[in-house]
């Protein structure tokens, strides 16, 4: 079952805090993560702390689950960060910005593990 | 010993109170400041030596300064368009050399605006920005408004000082005394603080603000019952709301510039409040993200014209964002040598970007081992400005302070490297100084 | 340093009288001597006409409104290109040059020191890391204080030694020059989007008028022995009928006698405060009663403000000004409210010969400089990005030089202006001497530069000296004015403290200069109170604590500081 959210990205004080650290689990555990409220978790079946794929047209990522209440039914947020921007739009759309907000995202459950931050690094050389 | 009236060289809040105690030349305790600030201060490993490898997906190994240096310039004076990225997390005095250095090399400059509110600066272009000191809003706003940011998130100490709970000459009941509304997308931290929140729907802030000044300008006859996921007569009370405040505030964040619309929704942002001021008082401001990327449109404005992604490849200042920010010019794969300082491309930029970047060489100066330096071949760790190192930075509102240095480190400034840099270059290019 | 010799000069040196004389000029170690050795370094001038280098007392060069102008107007920043060369950087910017245009254009203009017309105090870092940034001329900046808090309330409470002590903190704090005063009170209340109608009118929440702010700061200027008077944008700028709040504001002043050899008062760009009428249907040039009331009296200087046809970029402290500008034109709007001080408003304009009321402001910059008969109480500005960029001196120059050329200006106006202004009745020609005045001497001594050796060519001033490709004796400006205005916009030579930095027009040298600010010991009663009160407000109501808010020596790398005491009488 793949839900069909709009993606967006943003701060949190924990990646914020682990700016600086970003070689460590305390960053993975910051920034890597995808969001959503526990109505959507239970369309995909996923529970909170396993891993779900999020795919974009702009490439795919697996993240653990959280639940976050604030979000309407169809967001998921993923902090900002290297997770987030493995399926975010590149094209600025002739402004200079990529497209870190209002992307169509799939997202379904998943058994496979999430990438540290060397292995998605690892998958751009 | 404790040191006070410490500036935090995190965020756009440019906090001046903190207190920091230092011991045997190391920072032991942070006084006032959030989380993530005390985070900074406290500091993080750090790469300890310049490191270099030819293969990205090699080992590095340890090299000196002066290597580094000198390979990092060669890469710099031979190659055809450079991009020089980053900025935002040094002082202005380092940031002066680095459109320098770009004019030497005929490159780009570029900065985390690019990711941020570059959009905000194209929103400026267009119609301006009427706006204040932190202070000024402290003193005056009774209505507060955040769109699209989250400031409980994003500048923990924000609505403290400045925004929210702030008491002020002419705001001596603090929160009591504001009307706080927060229009998101999703019901963030900070909407469960504000007095309201409104929830609009992704990608049309644009449509709901043009609502908002028809009706302000009294035609609601042209606004439909729904709005972007909000009611006719949501608008409509928020319209009288906003008429009604003796001084409003907007402060705005990336679910501005990043959503669909983006400059759009800021010229769009602007234009309401121009429309406020005509029955009170009001103004806007973006909420700038690292401590120093005030700074960096500064810098760059007094010294080429321009804000932000300047491109020097003709011997003068050239601006096109769209053609010349970061990511469009590596998604063109024009750019043949990335030099990234003081800024993290590699964690913030979409990875299609960084994989152009990957085929490049790179060069890092940074004191913290990051996404970036994963796709580095070069890497030169340098002080922790504002920690480490004194010199200026620019706070969210363009008032520009004085960072502190609290300990002493044997490590480089950014702006030693840039010199020597700048030097090397020079003697390659057979320039004379 | 080394020597310098110019021989053959035709010297016009208004504060030493001298007018046209040929003269030899000695230079060593930067100032000017009375003879040198042989074997110096020697310009034969040629006959051609030597200026003291230009000294300009009021510009928007450096600080927070130049930099929103800039960031704002990338259409702005792509004219005036010039691609870096081995000795200068780019150059960009036509109403708002970046900081190496700035010095560069006024260097090629012969012009060699320019003060910042108004600094915000919190902003003033911000002034001085631009000013440090800008190259070869000497530079100074005028603190604003007509609209700050600390100002208002000891004046309400008739504080006088108390506000003394506060300006002597300002002036440190901001590392300024003298007291720039704009709209007064007009700053306060526009925090709340409203503004003052008049000098009579109580800033709300404060209980203060703008005739005491004026009267009360002229006042306080004296007893601190300031080298500059005090310097005021009058209230109503911009108003059909600002006339009488003129004159008004001038009288406030008029029994203010200084210590020092100068003005007691200092109204700026009063063009644009000398409109008649009741609304822009009626408005009419009043520029006969301003300049009749210049002629009558001594205790005043203005300038200009002269409106140069083209783009402009208007920036000014006046925060209500600004947003009725935009409004009306419907053109960007950068407004910047300043906590507890003032504000400041940024917009661009376009002044067009076709729209009638452009067109008889052009002409009233000129007629206030024409029928003002004392050359030296009416300074030659633009109020630079105002009324247009200073690189217009040169025309400004020649239209006030040659009754043909504003002929030839005036056949390009639309005829709307013809029976609102005074400028086609106007017969008078300045000369090369009147000018040197209007732009170097008449500056130096207003601004209180003279004894620091700026504004002339005798012996012991600074060696800035300007020399023009101008025969002074074989040319006619009054028909020649196109060559003379090109001559006045490129100097042959440009000399800055004894060493050449523009040659024909092109920057060959880019030292630093000097900034001037003025330093006041103030011993009364007043320091502590004043103490009191600042403490309070940084704590309550400031967003920065004092113990980052002054500006720090790193920020002013070539100081000269000019020590004053304050005395009561």
């Amino acid at each position: 079952m793949k839900l069909n959210a709009t993606f967006i990205s943003g701060r949190t004080v924990d990646q914020g805090c682990n700016l600086e650290n970003k070689t460590s689990q305390a960053y993975f555990n910051a920034a890597g993560y995808c969001e959503m409220n526990s109505t959507d978790a239970g369309k995909i079946g996923v529970e909170p702390g396993n891993n779900v794929k999020v795919t974009t047209d702009f490439g795919t990522v697996v993240v653990p689950l959280k639940i976050c209440e604030g979000n309407p039914d169809g967001l998921i947020f993923v902090p900002m960060g290297p997770w987030a921007n493995a399926v975010v739009d590149p094209d600025t759309k002739g402004c200079g910005m990529p497209g870190f907000k209002g992307i169509q995202a799939e997202v379904e459950a998943t058994g496979e593990t999430a990438p540290t931050m060397p292995e998605l690094m690892d998958r751009l050389k | 010993m404790i040191i006070k009236d410490v500036l935090c060289p995190f965020c756009g809040c440019l906090c001046d109170d903190l207190a920091v105690e230092v011991e045997n030349n190391k920072v032991i305790d942070v006084q006032h400041a959030c989380k993530i600030g005390s985070s900074k201060i406290m500091g993080h490993d750090r790469i300890k030596a310049p490191m270099m490898r030819d293969d990205k997906k090699g080992e590095f190994r340890e090299v000196s300064y002066d290597e580094a240096i000198n390979e990092a310039a060669k890469i710099l004076a031979n190659s055809k368009r450079p991009l020089l990225y980053g900025w935002a997390s040094g002082v202005c005095e380092m940031m002066k050399k680095g459109v320098l250095l770009t004019e030497e090399v005929g490159g780009i400059i570029d900065n985390t605006a690019s990711v941020c509110h570059g959009p905000s600066a194209l929103g400026v272009h267009e119609k301006g920005m009427p706006t204040g000191t932190l202070g000024q809003f402290a003193n005056r706003a009774d209505v507060a408004i955040f769109w699209g940011c989250n400031p409980v998130q994003a500048h923990p100490r924000h609505m403290s000082r400045y925004s929210v709970f702030a008491k002020g000459f002419f705001t001596t009941k603090g929160r009591k005394g504001r009307k706080v509304i927060v229009v998101d997308v999703r019901k963030t931290d900070t909407a469960d603080l504000a007095d309201e929140y409104i929830q609009v729907n992704p990608g049309m802030d644009y449509i709901v603000m043009s609502a908002i000044r028809a009706i302000i300008a009294n035609h609601a006859d042209v606004v439909p019952d729904n709005v972007g996921g909000i009611p006719k007569e949501k608008l409509v009370e928020l319209a009288e709301t906003l008429k009604s405040a003796k001084f409003g505030i907007i402060y705005f964040g990336m679910g501005l510039t990043q959503s669909r619309g983006k400059y759009k929704n800021i010229d769009n942002a602007v234009s309401l409040i121009t429309e406020l001021n005509a029955h009170t008082k009001y103004s806007i401001i973006p909420m700038r993200g690292h401590y120093n990327v005030t700074g960096f449109g500064n810098v760059c404005a007094w010294e080429t014209g321009f804000v932000n992604a300047v491109d020097m490849s003709r011997g003068y200042p050239y601006y096109n964002p769209g053609e010349t920010c970061s990511n469009d010019l590596l998604m063109r794969e024009e750019i043949d040598a990335a030099f990234i300082i003081a800024g993290d491309a590699g964690a913030h930029f979409p990875a299609q970007s960084i994989a152009r970047m990957g085929k490049v060489p790179v060069v890092q100066i940074d004191p913290f081992h990051n996404p970036t330096t994963e796709m580095a071949n070069i890497v030169i760790p340098t002080k922790v400005s504002g920690v480490e190192l004194e010199g200026t930075a620019y706070r969210m509102d363009g008032v520009s302070l004085r960072m502190r240095k609290l300990v002493d480190v044997d490590f480089p400034s950014d702006e030693e490297v840039l010199d020597k840099i700048i030097a090397k270059v020079r003697e390659i290019k057979g320039a004379s100084s | 340093m080394s020597e310098l010799l110019i021989k053959n000069a035709t010297v016009y040196d208004p504060i030493n009288g001298i007018n046209g004389d040929k003269m030899d000029i000695a230079v060593k170690d930067g100032k000017i001597v009375d003879s040198i050795g042989g074997g110096a370094q020697t310009i034969d001038a040629e006959g051609r006409l030597v200026y003291p280098g230009g000294v300009d007392a009021h510009t928007h060069i450096a600080g927070s409104k130049v930099n929103i102008g800039r960031i704002m107007r990338p259409e702005d920043s792509r004219s005036g290109i010039k691609p870096r060369t081995k000795i200068t950087r780019p150059y960009t910017g036509y109403t708002v040059p970046n900081v190496y245009a700035m010095g560069y254009r006024y260097a090629e203009m012969g012009y060699t020191t320019a003060f910042e017309a108004a600094v915000p105090i919190l902003k003033a870092r911000h002034t001085h890391e631009e000013l440090e940034e800008i190259p070869i001329i000497d530079k100074g900046g005028l603190t604003l204080f007509g609209s700050n808090w600390m100002v208002m309330d000891a004046i309400r409470e008739g504080d006088q030694e108390r506000l003394a002590a506060y300006v002597a903190w300002g002036l440190l704090a901001s590392r300024g020059w003298g007291i720039k005063i704009v709209n007064p009170g007009g700053g306060e209340a526009w925090g709340f989007g409203k503004n003052v109608s008049g000098l009579d009118d109580p800033v709300p929440n404060f209980e203060v008028t703008p005739r005491q702010i004026i009267r009360n700061l002229a006042e306080v200027n004296e007893k601190m022995n300031l080298p500059h008077s005090i310097h005021l944008h009058c209230n109503n700028l911009g108003v059909p009928g600002n006339y009488k709040t003129t004159l008004d504001s001038f009288d406030i002043c008029k029994d203010i006698k200084s210590k020092r050899d100068r003005q007691s008062l200092h109204v700026t760009h009063v063009m644009f405060n000398s409109l008649g009428g009741n609304h822009w249907g009626d408005f009419e040039s009043k520029t006969d009663v301003i300049s009749d009331y210049l002629n009558k009296n001594d205790f005043l200087t203005v300038d200009m403000g002269q409106m140069i046809f083209g783009n402009a970029t208007t920036m000014t402290a006046d925060g209500p000004v600004q947003y009725r500008n935009s409004t009306t034109f419907k053109a960007r709007w950068g407004n910047g409210d300043v906590e507890l001080e003032d504000t400041s408003g940024v917009t661009p304009l376009y002044y067009s010969p076709q729209v009638y009321f452009y067109g008889v402001m052009w002409a009233m910059g000129l007629e206030l400089a024409l029928l003002t008969k004392d050359p030296w109480k009416v300074l030659l500005t633009t109020d630079h990005p105002n009324g247009g960029p200073y690189v217009n001196y040169p025309e400004a120059m020649t239209l006030l030089m040659s009754k043909k050329k504003r002929e030839e200006e005036i056949a390009k106006i639309t005829e709307k202006a013809y029976d609102r202004w005074h400028i086609s009745g106007i017969e008078r020609e300045l000369d090369w001497y009147d000018i040197a005045i209007k732009t170097r001497a008449a500056h130096a001594k207003v601004l209180g530069l003279v004894e620091q050796g700026k504004g002339h060519l005798g012996i012991g001033a600074d060696a800035d000296i300007a020399i023009y490709d101008i025969k002074p004796d074989e040319t006619d400006a009054t028909v020649e004015y196109d060559r003379v205005k090109a001559a006045f916009r490129k100097a042959a030579y440009t000399i800055k403290g004894g060493q050449i930095v523009v040659k024909d027009g092109e920057i060959t040298a880019t030292p630093m200069g000097r900034t001037y600010w003025v330093r006041t010991k103030v011993d009364n009663d007043g320091y502590n109170r004043m103490m009191d009160d600042l403490k309070f407000k940084f704590k309550n109501y400031y967003s920065v604590n004092m113990a980052n808010y002054m500006v720090q020596d790193e920020y002013v790398q070539h100081p000269v500081v000019v020590e004053t005491e304050y005395a009561e009488v």
